[in-house]
């Protein structure tokens, strides 16, 4: 069976912490990381990696556009 | 597995869109109005129609659209949005003519501009963003502001007294110049997708000829409410939306009636 898997790129400069992302991720693959950016936020990082579908939620519901989705089909 | 196997050009499923240039957005965060920013910038890139389109920016917290945006785009006087619209679309009948307006602008100063664009029918689009409070200003009482709902100017809660909340939408698509008016919110994944359907119905009306499409944004301000980002969404849910209902109101000039 073919198992989807998917990958986020957080913009870490342009994030501001609001945890949308995080809250509306259905697969709890996102995170906000310890470290804060210049302007004092904590971002948004991939806690777990694993558990990723690729199915752009946390993109969509981003008011700053912060998130680029990738995901790819991988045949076992 | 590795994660950069995935992270390739020919995998990428969303990205910003080219219309939205590297400035931040200069919201609070968690704010509905970058989502609507940006939900404008996806419809126009899908649309192909970056270099036809001429935005109208108002005052609020929607003042900076020029910012952000790689269009044409013209800040109007407080309230007057609509009328800026009507010139410019009047003049350049080609151009894809919208306003973005906030509650304070679209509902409170520029009620009069507002009303009789509508019932004028110009063809063009305006995007009405509520959030039941002035955002920019401090978190003052609205118009669109629910009853009991506290603001800074009415900090025991919007009374009789204060008047009443307006449903924007629902006054308009009484006007007969109004082809399509809707109502919908940007704060869940789902929401957003169906947002930005409605967003480019409402742009792709305007080749028709026909009237004016109303978007209705029905969105959090987690700074005004002093709420976080997730607790104003969900605020929002619960108070918001039973009073402003989501969906079609009108669609090809005729009002939806709902089955109850």
């Amino acid at each position: 069976m073919a198992k989807i898997r998917g990958a986020i790129v957080v913009d870490t400069e342009r994030c501001k912490g609001c945890e949308l992302c995080m809250y509306n991720c259905p697969t709890q693959t996102i995170g906000m990381e310890h470290k804060v950016n210049s302007k004092g936020y904590h971002y948004a990082y991939m806690e777990n990696p694993e558990a990723c579908i690729g199915c752009t939620n946390c993109a969509v519901v981003c008011p700053d556009g912060v998130i680029t989705v990738y995901k790819k089909k991988f045949e076992q | 597995m590795d994660i950069n196997e995935i992270i390739k050009e020919e995998n990428l499923v969303y990205r910003k869109s080219a219309v939205l240039n590297d400035k931040v957005f200069n919201f609070c965060p968690g704010c509905g109005h970058g989502v609507v920013q940006k939900l404008i910038a996806e419809v126009v890139e899908e649309m192909n129609i970056e270099s036809e389109v001429i935005g109208v920016g108002s005052v609020g917290c929607s003042v900076l659209v020029y910012e952000f945006m790689e269009l044409d785009v013209v800040s109007a006087a407080h309230g007057r949005a609509a009328a800026v619209a009507t010139g410019i679309k009047r003049v350049m009948p080609d151009k894809y003519v919208f306003s973005l307006q906030g509650d304070g602008d679209l509902a409170a100063i520029g009620t009069s501009e507002s009303i009789h664009a509508c019932n004028r029918g110009e063809n063009i689009t305006m995007i009405f963003i509520n959030n039941g409070i002035y955002g920019m200003t401090g978190g003052q009482m609205a118009p669109t502001s629910l009853h009991g709902m506290k603001t800074a100017t009415s900090p025991y809660g919007r009374n009789e007294a204060m008047g009443h909340p307006i449903r924007m939408s629902d006054v308009v698509a009484q006007l007969e110049g109004t082809y399509y008016v809707t109502r919908q919110a940007v704060h869940t994944p789902a929401m957003v997708r169906k947002a930005k359907k409605a967003l480019r119905q409402a742009f792709e009306n305007q080749k028709l000829n026909k009237g004016l499409s109303f978007v209705e944004f029905v969105t959090n301000c987690n700074s005004g409410w002093k709420l976080s980002p997730i607790k104003a969404n969900q605020w929002l849910d619960q108070h918001m939306l039973p009073f402003y209902p989501l969906g079609d109101i009108k669609t090809e000039g005729v009002i939806v009636t709902k089955d109850k």
